[in-house]
C-alpha cells in the first residue's frame, strides 16, 4: 500500500509523466520536450560540458528535431544510454529517438523492429595502437590484447576479422569508452578498437595524441544514424527528413547565418520548398511551413554541425572523408525535397 | 607443617616488610609493552613485522599527503607543480567537489537545497535514533521530514508534498475514529480517505502550481553522493513497512498468503541486486502500459525497495521467532484479535529484537546503492568512473578519487554500525 | 454434559465471511489470491500488448544461434562460432570458479583475522580491527574497482617482460606479474605424469590412514606416534620417487617472453579482472567472516577454556580440542550465508570486464540479440538455483549439528 501511495504522490508531482502511444509526434508535442537517447559520454558526439549541457554531433541532431517539431532546440531531455539499455529504452518508449552512434544493421532494422532514419555519419571500425610498438598493419596484431566496447557491433566485427585472417587475440571487454581509456593508456591492452570516429575522439582526449597511431585498416562498414521505433512511420518521416534537411541545406548553401534571409524567398525552387516558402512540405508531415528553417537555425546545416563538433578545427580533428557531400566525392546524398 | 619443620626454623619474621614498588619490568609502560606487544617470541615477531609495515606505509604515504596539490586545473598541471616529487593531486577533489556530491546535472544555483535537506536529515533522524532520550513529540519532525525533503530536492510547489502529507494525516484521523469497530474496516476507510484527499489535493495543485515553488529538478538530474543518500534513505524507509508485512505474511497460518510471501522473499534473496537493477533498467518498462513512463530513478527505487524489504522481512521474522510462545498465548488469552495482538504485544518486542539486524540491512543497502553506477546512473562511483576519470584533465587520478569515495562511505556506514552496537547494548535487558 | 448441546445451527450470512474467524481467513486468502492473479494478469497483458506492438515475441531459440564473440577466459572449449548457450555455460563456469576460489580465500583470511583479532597482542588486534571495519563499511564495488584500477596503474606492463633483453625478469623464471594479469606456469602431463599424480593422491589417503592408526594407537595403548613429519613424508616422498623413477614425466610450461611481441605466451594467464574480482570479493567477505569467527569463539563460555586449562591442556590444544569444535557450531551458519553473498556479489564482475555469467548472458548476449527479457530471466534463474543449493546445504548442516537435546 505504501508503495502505491508513494507512486501516486510522485505521479501528482509530474515525475512520471510522458506517453508513448502510437503517435509519437502528438506525445512529443503534448509533453513539450523530446526525449532523445544519447551516448553517456563520447566527446564530440554526445557529452555533457563543464556546465552540464549536452553537446556533440549526435546531440545536434536531437536539437534539430526538437527545433523542427517544438520550435525550441533546447526542449530536449537527453537520456544517457549504454550499449545494453539503448534498444530497450527506445522499444519501451522511454525515449522518442535514439541518436547514439548506432550502426544500421539488418538485424537491428528487421529483427529488433527499429527504423533507421538515415545515416548521419559513415564510419568504420579501426584500431589504435601506441606508436612505440611500431605496428603498421592490423595483420601484425597476432597475439595482441585488444580492448573492445561490449554491446556493440565492434565485438562481432573483431571476432570475424581475426578469424578471417587466422590470427589470435585476447579480448578485454569494457563497458564504456571512459573505462577503456585508462586501460589502454596504462598498457593493459595493446590495441583499442572501436569506430574510427570514436578512436579519433578518444585519441584527442589523450595528453599526447601524437604517441598513438590509428591503423589504416578499416575492418567494417558502420553507417551510424538516428533511429526510431518500427511502426510509427509519421514520426520516422519527421526524423528522416529533418536529417535530410540538414544535409540538403549544406548542399544548397543554406547556413544558420543566411537561413533567415533565404527564407524570405530565393530563385532556387528546391531551397524554397525546403524552407517552406513554396509548397506545403511541412504540412504533409504534420508540422508547420518553416520547420526546416528552425532545424537549420538550431545548430546550422550538416557541414556546420560537423565542423563545430568533430571537424578538423576541433581537437577531434576528423576530416570529412566519406561524409562529404556527393558533389564533393562523399556519400551524403539527400533525396530531393519535392 | 609446624610439626615437621618447627625445629629447623631459625628465624621467624614478626613484622611486615614495607611494600616495594614493583620491578621496572613489571610496571607502567614497560609492563604494558611486554605483555601486550612481546608476550612470547611469536607475538614479538608479529609485532615487529607489523611495526615495520606501518612504518613503511607512513613513510610512503606521508609525502603523498604533505606534498598534495590542491590547486591545479589538470593532472598534467599537478605533475608540473610536483616536478617529479611524490604527491597527491587533490586538486581534482577541489575542482569537481560539487560534481562528486551532487552530480553534474543538478543546477549549481540550487546546491543549498540538498545541503539543507542533508542537515535536516540529522534533525529528523535524531528523535528516531535516540527515542529513549528525546521526547516522543519530536517524532513529528521525523514524520514531516520526507515531505520537506521531497520539496527541497525535487522542487515544485510546496502544495504537492503538503497534500501528500495531508492525505496521511486524514487517513490517520479516519483510522483512529473507526478502529474500535473493526480494524479491517478502518484500514479500508483510511485508504479511501487518503486517496480522496490526494485526488482533491491534486486538483488544488494543478490549479495553483506556483505557490511557494522552488525551481523543479528532474530526478534524472540527481547524481553524486546525493543520489546514494537519496536511494539509501528512501529505500530503507519504504522497505521497513513492507518488510513487516512480509514477515507477518510469512508467519501467517493462511497458506496462500504465506506462500506468496515465501516465494517473494526467497526469490528476491536468491538473486543478486544487479540483476534486479537490470530488470529495472531494461525489462520493467515492458510490464507497464505504454502510456505510463516511469523514469529510471523511480524504477530503481522500486527494485531496491523490493530487495531491501525481503531482507528486512527475514530479520523481523527472526525477531518474531525469538519471542517466547507465551507472549502470543498471553495476547490470545487477553482476548485481543490479531491486529491488536500484533500491534500492542508482538511487534513492539519483535522490532526491538530486530533493530540491530535492520540497521545492518540498512548499512548493506546503503553500500549497495553504488551498484546503480553499473546501469549508467551517475552516483558517486558513476561520477568517478564516468565523467571525471574520462575527462582529459583528470585521466589517471585513481588514488585521490577512490580514496575520496572511501572517505564518503566509511564514516556513514561506520557510524551506523557503531550506533547499532550501542543500541544493542541499550536494549539488552537480560542483565548479563 | 447434557446441557452442552450443539450450538443452534444458524443460517449462513455474508457478514460471517468477515466477522467469523472460521471463514475470515478464507476470505482474506481469496482476496489475496484474486489480487495476485489480477496483478499478474495486468502485468502479463501489458507485456503481451507491448511486445505485440513492438512486433517482438518471447523465444529462447536465440540460444542456438552462433554467438560470434570471443571470451578471454574459458574453462571449457569455446570459440566465437559456438552458440550463445555455450557462451552462457562458459560464463556460468567462470562465475562458479570465482565464487569457489573466493570462498576458499575468504575463509582462510577471515579465520586468520578473526583469531588474530582476539590475540593478546595489542598491535595485531588493533590492525585487524581496523581491517575489518574499513572493509566492512565501504561498498564492495569500490574495492573491486580500486584493486582493478590500481593493479592496472601500479603493476608493470606486460611488454616489460618481452624480448631478448627484458626490463624485468620472470619471478624465479616462472611467474610474471603484469597489469594484464599474472602469468603462471602450467603443468604439462605426459602419460606417465598421470601415474605420478595417482601416486600422489594415493599417498594422501595413506597419510590419512596413518593418522587414523596413530590416533587409535594413542587411545588404545597411550603410545604417542609422531604425527607431523611422517605424514608429510608419506604425502611427498612416494610422489617424488615416482616422479624421478618415471623420468620426470611432468613438465612445466613456462610463460615465454620471446614467442610474441605483445604478450607472454604459454603457461596459464590469469587475467587482471579475475584477480581483482577474486581478491576484492575475498578480502571484503573475509572481513565479515572474521566477525563471525570472533563472535563464535567469544560465544564459547570462558568456563570451557578454564576447565580445559585446569586439565592441563596446552593453549593450542585448548583451541583445537575444546574451543573450536564448539565455536564452529556458531560460526558455520553465518559463514555459509556469507558464501551466498559472495556468490551473488560475483555478479559485479561486469564492472571490471570479467566474463562471468552476468557479462556473457546478461551482457554481450543480451546486447547482441536484444532478447532482454529472456536473458535476464535465465540469469535470475541461474543465481536462484545456486542460492537455493547453498541454502539447502546450510539447512542440512543446521539440522545435522543441532544440539541433540534430551
Amino acid at each position: 500500500m505504501k508503495k502505491s501511495v508513494f507512486l501516486g504522490a510522485l505521479t501528482v508531482a509530474g515525475l512520471a509523466a510522458g506517453a508513448s502511444a502510437a503517435a509519437t509526434l502528438d506525445d512529443v508535442k503534448a509533453r513539450g520536450t523530446l526525449n532523445c537517447g544519447v551516448a553517456p559520454g563520447l566527446v564530440g558526439f554526445a557529452a555533457p560540458n563543464a556546465e552540464g549541457e549536452w553537446e556533440g554531433f549526435d546531440v545536434s541532431v536531437c536539437r534539430a528535431v526538437a527545433a523542427a517539431v517544438l520550435g525550441d532546440p533546447t526542449a530536449v531531455e537527453f537520456v544517457p544510454t549504454t550499449g545494453k539499455t539503448r534498444f530497450t529504452a527506445l522499444a519501451s518508449g522511454e525515449i522518442d529517438m535514439l541518436a547514439r552512434n548506432t550502426t544500421w544493421t539488418f538485424s537491428r532494422d528487421v529483427d529488433l523492429k527499429f527504423e533507421f532514419a538515415g545515416v548521419n555519419y559513415y564510419d568504420g571500425q579501426g584500431f589504435m595502437i601506441p606508436r612505440e610498438l611500431g605496428i603498421s598493419s592490423a595483420k601484425e596484431l597476432d597475439g595482441a590484447t585488444v580492448c573492445i566496447q561490449t554491446g556493440t557491433t565492434t565485438e562481432l566485427n573483431l571476432a570475424d576479422y581475426f578469424r578471417a585472417n587466422n590470427i589470435s587475440y585476447e579480448p578485454v571487454p569494457i563497458e564504456t569508452n571512459a573505462e577503456a581509456q585508462p586501460l589502454y593508456l596504462e598498457g593493459a591492452c595493446d590495441v583499442y578498437t572501436t569506430d574510427a570516429s570514436g578512436l579519433a575522439a578518444t585519441r584527442a582526449s589523450f595528453e599526447n595524441p601524437g604517441d598513438h597511431v590509428i591503423l589504416p585498416e578499416i575492418i567494417s562498414k558502420e553507417p551510424l544514424g538516428p533511429l526510431v521505433r518500427h511502426g510509427d512511420n509519421d514520426w520516422g518521416d519527421i526524423v528522416r527528413w529533418t536529417l535530410n534537411a540538414l544535409i540538403a541545406a549544406e548542399e544548397y548553401g543554406v547556413t544558420s547565418a543566411n537561413v533567415d534571409d533565404l527564407a524570405e524567398g530565393t530563385d532556387n525552387p528546391e531551397v524554397n520548398r525546403l524552407l517552406g516558402t513554396e509548397g506545403n512540405l511541412g504540412e504533409m508531415m504534420g508540422l508547420d511551413a518553416d520547420w526546416a528553417v528552425r532545424a537549420i537555425k538550431a545548430n546550422g546545416n550538416y557541414g556546420e554541425i560537423f565542423e563545430q563538433n568533430i571537424g578538423e578545427s576541433t581537437p577531434i580533428g576528423l576530416s570529412r572523408g566519406l561524409n562529404a557531400q556527393w558533389t564533393e566525392g562523399g556519400l551524403l546524398y539527400s533525396p530531393p525535397f519535392r | 607443617m609446624s610439626d615437621t619443620h618447627a625445629e629447623s626454623v631459625a628465624f621467624v619474621r614478626d613484622t611486615m616488610i614495607p611494600e616495594q614498588a614493583p620491578p621496572a619490568s613489571e610496571a607502567g609502560a614497560v609492563k604494558w609493552v611486554r605483555s601486550n606487544l612481546f608476550p612470547d617470541w611469536l607475538n614479538a615477531i608479529l609485532t615487529i613485522v607489523a611495526l615495520y609495515l606501518i612504518a613503511r606505509l607512513v613513510i610512503g604515504a606521508f609525502p603523498w599527503f604533505a606534498n598534495g596539490i590542491w590547486n591545479a586545473s589538470s593532472l598534467s598541471e599537478c605533475r608540473e607543480i610536483l616536478d617529479g616529487a611524490t604527491g597527491g593531486c587533490f586538486a581534482v577533489l577541489a575542482e569537481r567537489w560539487n560534481q562528486l556530491l551532487f552530480g553534474f546535472q543538478y543546477p549549481s544555483t540550487e546546491y543549498w537545497r540538498p545541503a539543507l535537506a542533508f542537515v535536516l536529515l540529522a534533525v529528523a533522524a535524531a528523535p528516531l535514533l535516540f527515542w529513549m532520550y528525546l521526547p516522543s513529540r519530536l517524532l513529528v519532525l521525523t514524520a514531516l521530514y520526507p515531505f520537506v525533503a521531497y520539496w527541497l530536492l525535487w522542487g515544485g510547489t510546496i502544495l504537492t508534498p503538503a497534500v501528500a502529507a495531508l492525505g496521511f494525516v486524514v487517513a490517520y484521523l479516519v483510522f483512529a475514529r473507526i478502529e474500535r469497530r473493526s480494524f479491517a474496516l478502518a484500514l479500508g476507510a483510511a485508504v479511501v480517505a487518503a486517496v480522496a484527499t490526494w485526488f482533491l489535493g491534486g486538483l488544488l495543485v494543478d490549479a495553483l502550481p506556483r505557490v511557494l515553488a522552488l525551481p523543479e529538478v528532474a530526478s534524472r538530474n540527481m547524481g553524486g553522493f546525493m543520489l546514494n543518500f537519496i536511494l539509501g534513505v528512501v529505500c530503507v524507509s519504504l522497505s521497513l513497512p513492507i518488510g513487516i508485512l512480509l514477515a507477518l505474511g510469512r508467519q501467517s497460518k493462511m497458506p496462500i498468503i504465506k506462500w506468496i510471501c515465501v516465494v517473494f522473499i526467497e526469490f528476491i534473496r536468491g538473486v543478486p541486486l544487479i540483476t534486479l537493477l537490470f530488470v529495472a533498467n531494461v525489462v520493467l518498462a515492458y510490464f507497464f502500459p505504454p502510456e505510463t513512463n516511469i523514469d529510471l530513478i523511480l524504477r530503481v527505487i522500486i527494485m531496491i525497495t523490493a530487495f531491501a524489504s525481503a531482507y528486512i522481512a527475514e530479520v523481523i521474522r527472526g525477531g518474531l521467532a525469538a519471542l517466547p510462545k507465551g507472549q502470543y498465548e498471553a495476547a490470545d488469552s487477553l482476548g485481543l484479535d490479531y491486529p491488536q495482538a500484533m500491534r500492542l504485544i508482538i511487534m513492539p518486542q519483535a522490532l526491538k529484537i530486530s533493530i540491530p539486524g535492520i540497521v545492518n540491512v540498512a548499512v548493506g543497502l546503503f553500500k549497495d546503492t553504488t551498484l546503480v553506477s553499473i546501469i549508467s546512473m551517475f552516483d558517486l562511483v558513476g561520477m568517478i568512473r564516468g565523467p571525471i576519470l574520462a575527462s582529459t584533465e583528470w585521466n589517471g587520478v585513481y588514488w585521490e578519487l577512490w580514496g575520496f569515495a572511501i572517505l564518503m562511505f566509511f564514516p556513514v556506514c561506520y557510524a551506523i554500525s557503531k550506533y547499532s552496537q550501542w543500541l544493542e547494548r541499550q536494549l539488552a535487558t537480560d542483565h548479563r | 454434559m447434557a446441557t452442552l448441546s450443539d450450538p443452534p445451527s444458524e443460517s449462513f450470512q455474508l457478514s460471517k465471511l468477515i466477522r467469523d474467524t472460521r471463514y475470515r481467513s478464507y476470505t482474506f486468502q481469496l482476496i489475496a489470491l484474486i489480487a495476485l492473479i489480477l496483478v499478474f494478469a495486468y502485468l502479463g497483458s501489458n507485456l503481451a500488448s507491448n511486445l505485440a506492438e513492438a512486433g517482438l515475441n518471447i523465444s529462447f531459440s536465440f540460444l542456438g544461434n552462433s554467438a560470434g564473440y570471443d571470451i578471454n577466459q574459458s574453462l571449457i572449449e569455446y570459440n566465437n562460432q559456438m552458440t550463445h548457450l555455450r557462451a552462457t555455460l562458459v560464463g556460468a563456469l567462470n562465475t562458479l570458479l570465482v565464487a569457489f576460489l573466493g570462498c576458499i580465500l575468504a575463509t582462510i583470511i577471515g579465520v586468520i583475522v578473526g583469531v588474530l583479532r582476539l590475540s593478546k597482542n595489542w598491535l595485531i588486534g588493533r590492525i585487524m580491527s581496523i581491517y575489518v571495519e574499513i572493509f566492512r563499511n565501504v561498498p564492495v564495488l569500490i574495492w573491486i574497482l580500486i584493486i582493478y584500477f590500481v593493479m592496472t596503474a601500479a603493476m608493470p606492463s606486460a611488454r616489460d617482460y618481452l624480448g631478448e633483453e627484458p626490463e624485468r625478469d620472470l619471478l624465479l623464471g616462472l611467474i610474471a606479474f603484469t597489469n594484464r594479469g599474472v602469468y603462471v606456469p602450467a603443468a604439462v602431463f605426459q602419460p606417465m605424469g598421470w601415474v605420478v599424480l595417482g601416486v600422489f593422491v594415493a599417498s594422501i589417503f595413506g597419510a590419512i590412514a596413518y593418522r587414523r592408526y596413530a590416533t587409535k594407537l594413542l587411545y588404545d595403548t597411550g603410545r604417542l606416534l609422531p604425527m607431523g613429519w611422517p605424514m608429510l613424508a608419506i604425502v611427498i616422498l612416494p610422489a617424488l620417487v615416482a616422479f624421478f623413477v618415471l623420468g620426470q614425466p611432468i613438465a612445466l610450461d613456462r610463460p615465454d617472453p620471446l614467442a610474441n611481441r605483445f604478450n607472454l605466451q604459454g603457461g596459464i594467464p590469469i587475467s587482471g579482472a579475475f584477480i581483482a574480482l577474486w581478491f576484492a570479493l575475498s578480502i571484503y567477505t573475509a572481513a565479515f567472516i572474521a566477525e563471525n569467527v570472533r563472535a563464535g569463539i567469544l560465544a564459547v563460555s570462558r568456563g570451557q577454556t578454564e576447565a580445559a586449562a585446569s586439565l592441563g591442556l596446552r593453549p593450542n590444544r585448548i583451541m583445537n580440542l575444546v574451543v573450536l569444535p564448539q565455536a564452529l557450531r556458531v560460526i558455520i551458519p553465518p559463514v555459509i550465508s556469507q558464501y551466498l553473498n559472495l556468490t551473488k556479489n560475483s555478479s559485479l564482475a561486469i564492472a571490471v570486464g570479467y566474463m562471468d555469467l552476468t557479462a556473457t548472458l546478461g551482457g554481450i548476449t543480451l546486447n547482441q540479440t536484444g532478447r532482454a527479457i529472456e536473458c535476464i530471466l535465465l540469469l535470475m534463474l541461474f543465481y536462484l538455483a545456486i542460492s537455493l543449493a547453498i541454502s539447502a546445504v546450510m539447512n542440512a548442516y543446521n539440522s545435522a549439528i543441532r544440539l541433540k537435546e534430551r
